[in-house]
């Protein structure tokens, strides 16, 4: 199973095995990882699973799809490393993807 | 003045409408708040055209389209909707439960119904902590009286349609800077035209790739410092700053009423979608139970049961007959049917 890695604003660190398919928002939450809030639930509605792409897993990921950067307009401080996190799925590719978690979502 | 209900629904999405519904068949009344100005919650507020799939018996359906159906549905009971209004504060008293508003309306209920979905929608905040300060004064999320940008210079931050609408309009009379932090934007192809345009006229001046950095001004605000994706800073003289970056779900007052709250969530009971406090239920996405879909569907299938759990509140003498809308005569003449037989 996929390993990925989830680090808080506060630098406090989380590596976590999750299953091919989820997103990586779904792999916070369902392992309890403060800091990803996902109110809309993965609809890509409300820009409250924003994290940093560590800068070399950027461009390893697939493509924003249509809609998620108007979404990311509305996030807490992005950058040119932001991407939704429920719109990231869960690959082999993936093993090892490092995110970093803004210090708050709203 | 005091409104006197059986059961104040907190939320106008669809959970909540639906909820009104469940009351009238079985002869409660009730009252609706909603922090929005219209009703329909996110359905309306976050994907009015976007079609939804996964209605029972509607193959396909947009937001704004399940809403107007709701609407049509609940017409019968002849609901009061207290809009652009939240719940700040509710009290237990003599067996009821007394609910203040925001525009100081006041309620008494013997339940509570609550359909918040994820809380109440405000407006996203600049991130900067000293904007605080001037929020209200210099700094506004929306345009309540643009008259007092007449001659003034206002710095417009989004990449949306507020943002786009209002830097076209001020710009008539006003020195306007429209800054956002990407080349493109994501309202109206028009409204991108116009203001591209009215910028090569020299009558906005367009300023992308920057992010508020910095706010400068003692009782008064003078100036805002602007931070380019190059790491370069610039400094802008302005009157006023306006922030358009959509809205926020905030649980607000919910959180102070005494519930038992899971992260964002209120924990229920399935029999009835009832919480810790008797009386007050929590219907979909705010409430939290083991196997919870967040999906409209469960939602109405809460609202059904937490309908019924409101009866012996409101009728503690009374036991509730379980009846159907094809065959009874007490709810066909709630909903006002006219039987031609």
């Amino acid at each position: 199973m996929p390993k990925i890695t989830y680090i808080e604003n506060n630098g406090k660190s989380y590596t976590v095995d999750v299953s091919n398919g989820l997103s990586v928002m779904e792999g916070a939450v369902q392992n309890n990882i403060p800091g990803i809030d996902a109110d809309c639930g993965g609809g890509m509605a409300c820009a409250t699973c924003h994290v940093y792409v560590k800068e070399e897993w950027f461009d390893k990921l697939p493509k924003k799809k249509d809609g998620e950067e108007d979404m990311i307009d509305m996030a807490f401080e992005p950058n040119k490393f932001s991407r939704l996190s429920c719109q990231i799925e869960v690959s082999d590719e993936l093993d090892g993807l490092i995110v970093k978690l803004p210090e708050k979502q709203a | 003045m005091m409104i006197n209900t059986d059961v104040l629904v907190i939320g106008a999405g669809p959970t909540g409408l639906f909820s009104v519904h469940q009351l009238g068949i079985i002869g409660l009344k009730c009252e609706v708040v909603d922090n929005l100005d219209k009703i329909g919650g996110q359905c309306i507020e976050l994907y009015p055209d976007k079609p939804i799939y996964d209605i029972p018996a509607i193959p396909e359906c947009t937001g704004e389209e399940l809403t107007k159906n709701l609407i049509e549905q609940i017409k019968p009971f002849k609901t009061k909707f207290h809009l652009s209004d939240r719940v700040e504060k509710i009290n237990y008293e003599e067996n009821k439960w007394l609910i203040k508003t925001n525009k100081l309306k006041e309620f008494r209920a013997s339940s509570i119904i609550i359909a918040g979905g994820v809380g109440s929608f405000e407006p996203r905040k600049f991130t900067i902590k000293e904007c605080e300060k001037f929020e209200g004064k210099e700094i506004f999320y929306s345009v309540k009286d643009k008259t007092i940008f007449k001659n003034k210079t206002v710095s417009i931050f989004g990449g949306g349609d507020s943002a786009l609408d209002w830097a076209i309009e001020l710009s008539a009379n006003s020195k306007v800077q429209l800054i956002h932090r990407r080349d493109e934007f994501r309202g109206a192809q028009a409204s991108v035209d116009k203001v591209k345009k009215l910028s090569t006229e020299g009558k906005i001046e367009l300023l992308t790739q920057y992010q508020l950095s910095a706010i400068a001004g003692d009782n008064k605000l003078q100036s805002i410092s602007i931070k380019h994706d190059s790491e370069t800073i610039k400094k802008i003289e302005t009157n006023y700053v306006l922030g358009f970056f959509g809205l926020v779900m905030q649980l607000g007052p919910i959180a102070t009423w005494g519930l038992n709250l899971d992260k964002k969530t209120i924990p229920v009971n399935t029999e009835n979608f009832e919480t810790n406090q008797k009386g007050i239920f929590a219907i979909g996405d705010i409430c939290a139970y083991p196997g919870k879909l967040k999906l409209i569907l469960s939602g109405f299938h809460e609202g059904a049961l937490a309908a019924r759990g409101c009866f012996k509140y409101a009728r503690p003498k009374e036991k509730l007959k379980f009846e159907f809308t094809t065959t009874s005569k007490n709810v066909q003449s709630r909903l006002g049917v006219k039987k031609n037989d």
